[in-house]
């Protein structure tokens, strides 16, 4: 990489690379797991010691105040160093740049700390079970109660990652039914474990709880849990969207370090197929795309530019980048590629990388949903009368 | 980090898009092919006065001396319009071929727009295009470079692509492999640019059609299966156009990533370029399959460039033995 990053860019770049070095743990068990998401948390604990947790936060929060370019060198350092996947991800990535923008001051003292370190590791609520990516069609429910200065909320989420071992969880609910679809809604934040919710983990396709069913059962939430204005929900909510499906959860460092992975594979196999020596051309070269793509979207986004529709592109090609790569991988492992965990090449991080891959087309809002969004938004073909709002 | 178009870049390709979408270039590229190429060498003209050929021929031999990304601006817009010429082997190769040379004086007219080179350079580039009318065609192989004489005219996929076999005339002087090396893979990189351009175009095209296009009472365009075709598009394109211009960094740079980077931008840009021209054929229907429609112009063209200066496979080969050799 030469693209004239600067000498102090570089510098970053050379003490990201030298402290990971020294302290990464390498993969983790699996954070769906009891042991993995305390070893997770430990980790997190490490980071956060040394201020690598948050980077781009202020440091008044434990970050370095780093620039989107040097956010960008960090991430690429920390997947290349074999890191593990973040088990704070929902709280820094979709949750505090919300708490940022609409959060209290006493929201930002009482919550930013405690997700840095691994303290409070954050479950996020949006799906429910007829409202998927059609955030439009929540029907949980929050009602006043001036009594207590709070509400109480009733209804199921479901679909909610990280929720069967985490401490907190945000969501959005209706708290006025009248309204508009959009209109009506109130984001809140909520401890996991307060009286009157349940959390029924649901195993994943890989067979770990990384999501679950959340009941609400007259919960009661403070008005200092409402974060953002009260029926303003959606609006807060559609603030970060763009970040899910653009930078935040797939910065193109975990791509770079996949395909480099995959090269040693095929190296390692000395594999002859011509059709498998393309895929994983086509691999590193898609993950090189999205390194360069990502880089002009930091020089964009810098310049006073926004994420807008392109956070939809973005996630278009990343999730199916990952799902091909790893294919090839499994492809490359011959009859092996169906073995995971104790016997399995590199103990089964192939298979369970590409069990993790097949969700990405799914979350964050369907793919067909986010192409619908580049249709019609970035496109301008015409929405037509068949659908309603969706998105 | 910068990593976007200087102003100077963006308005230069707006000067070219404003001059190409001015000039009716699907009339001049049909004539071309017919052979007549009076239309397409007034367009060569008029681009030499925006500098177009000029572009990395050194000062010192009255050219402007830019860069690699400069190129990278203005083929992706003779990519977008389909303008026909020898102007991949005019613009990014014969000024590192030829410098330095006893063909060095060809320069001077080329960045005036009185010369336009052609080159065929075996085994890649076998064939030199449209010798008729360029003013000087060499060969470049293993002997070095030589000035050549068509021996036979063969028909491309594209109507306005001429081309020739072609045998050396003069004594072959030796050309710096460097310099050889660096031609090739800026010459790669036009057509990686053209095939972007191109495949813009096609979307482009697309996007307005099934805007318009009425079936079973609606516009085609409000179909999910159109709608989600023409968006695989769009990010195939979006992730091309970094490579192409990553790739001209690189270049810029002389680092040592550039010939694989160049390889990668070329191999996604004709996969893109392939992926716009077959959803544009399928979401014109017959109507595309045409030759009067221009249409055709792209995707005949997106096709043979496809196999020009160096194919996907063998762009992919050097991406792997680049990645590989340090393993």
């Amino acid at each position: 990489m030469s693209l004239g990053f600067t000498e102090a860019e570089e510098a970053f770049r050379a003490e990201a690379r030298a402290w990971l070095a020294e302290n990464s743990p390498g993969r983790l068990p699996s954070m769906d797991t009891e042991e993995g998401a305390r070893a997770h948390r430990d980790w997190e604990k490490a980071l956060a010691g040394g201020r690598w947790s948050v980077v781009a936060w202020p440091e008044q929060y434990g970050g370095r105040d780093a620039s989107l370019v040097e956010w960008v060198i960090f991430e690429e350092e920390y997947y290349l160093s074999g890191s593990p996947t973040r088990i704070t991800q929902n709280g820094i990535s979709l949750l505090a740049p919300i708490i940022f923008g609409h959060g209290t001051p006493e929201q930002q003292e009482r919550y930013l700390p405690a997700m840095v370190d691994g303290t409070e590791v954050w479950a996020q609520a949006w799906s429910e079970p007829e409202a998927g990516s059609d955030l439009a069609g929540i029907r949980s429910r929050a009602e006043r109660d001036d009594e207590r200065g709070g509400w109480v909320l009733n209804g199921q989420k479901t679909w909610s990652s990280r929720a069967p071992f985490a401490d907190r969880g945000f969501g959005l609910f209706r708290s006025d039914p009248a309204a508009e679809r959009h209109r009506g809604l109130t984001y809140f934040l909520f401890p996991l474990d307060a009286e009157g919710i349940t959390v029924r983990p649901i195993a994943q396709l890989d067979g770990d709880a990384g999501f679950a069913e959340i009941f609400f059962d007259d919960v009661f939430v403070p008005d200092a849990d409402v974060l953002g204005g009260v029926g303003d929900g959606w609006r807060v909510a559609m603030s970060t969207a763009g970040n899910e499906r653009g930078l935040s959860l797939r910065a193109p460092g975990r791509f770079l370090a996949a395909a480099d992975r995959l090269l040693d594979l095929w190296h390692e196999r000395g594999e002859e197929s011509p059709q498998l020596r393309d895929d994983v051309v086509d691999a590193w070269i898609g993950a090189r795309a999205y390194q360069l793509y990502t880089w002009g979207t930091v020089d964009r986004l810098q310049g006073g530019g926004d994420m807008g529709a392109d956070g939809s592109v973005n996630k278009l090609f990343w999730s199916q980048l990952d799902v091909d790569l790893h294919e090839t991988a499994l492809d490359l492992l011959g009859p092996e590629q169906e073995l995971r965990g104790e016997g399995a090449v590199s103990n089964g991080a192939w298979v369970d990388d590409y069990l993790f891959s097949l969700a990405g087309p799914i979350y964050a809002g369907t793919n067909e949903i986010q192409r619908n969004i580049v249709a019609e938004r970035i496109l301008g073909l015409p929405r037509g009368d068949n659908r309603r709002s969706g998105a | 980090m910068r990593f976007a178009l200087t102003a100077e870049q963006r308005s230069f390709a707006e000067a070219l898009d404003g001059l190409l979408g001015a000039a009716e270039v699907p009339a001049a590229t049909r004539a071309w092919g017919a052979g007549d190429t009076a239309p397409g060498l007034r367009l060569w003209e008029q681009l030499a006065e925006l500098g177009v050929p000029a572009l990395v021929v050194p000062e010192a031999l009255g050219g402007i001396g830019g860069t690699p990304l400069d190129v990278v601006v203005a083929f992706e817009a003779l990519g977008r319009h389909g303008v026909p010429g020898p102007w991949v082997e005019s613009v990014a190769l014969a000024p590192s071929l030829l410098a330095g040379t006893e063909h060095e004086g060809v320069l001077a007219d080329l960045a005036e727009g009185a010369a336009r080179v052609t080159v065929a350079a075996p085994p890649q580039t076998p064939y030199a295009l449209d010798v008729a009318a360029a003013t000087h065609t060499y060969l470049l192989d293993a002997d070095g470079l030589a000035a050549a004489t068509s021996t036979r005219k063969l028909t491309s996929v594209d109507p306005s692509r001429h081309l020739h076999s072609v045998q050396a005339e003069g004594t072959a002087v030796a050309v710096d492999s460097t310099a050889v090396a660096r031609g090739l893979d800026l010459a790669a990189l036009a057509c990686a640019a053209s095939l972007v351009g191109a495949g813009e175009r096609m979307l482009r095209e697309s996007v307005a059609y099934v805007a318009q296009r009425r079936q079973f009472g609606r516009a085609i365009g409000e179909y999910q299966a159109v709608k989600h075709a023409l968006a695989d598009v769009r990010v195939a394109l979006d992730f091309a156009r970094p490579l192409v211009h990553g790739a001209a960094h690189e270049l810029e740079a002389d680092s040592e990533v550039a010939a694989r980077d160049v390889s990668a931008a070329k191999v996604a840009a004709t996969d893109a370029a392939h992926l716009a021209s077959r959803t544009a054929l399928q979401v014109h229907g017959a109507i595309g399959y045409t030759l009067e429609h221009d249409l055709s112009i792209f995707i005949l063209r997106a096709r043979a460039l496809a196999g020009a200066w160096g194919t996907t496979s063998q762009h992919r080969a050097r991406v792997l033995h680049h990645l590989t050799a340090t393993r």
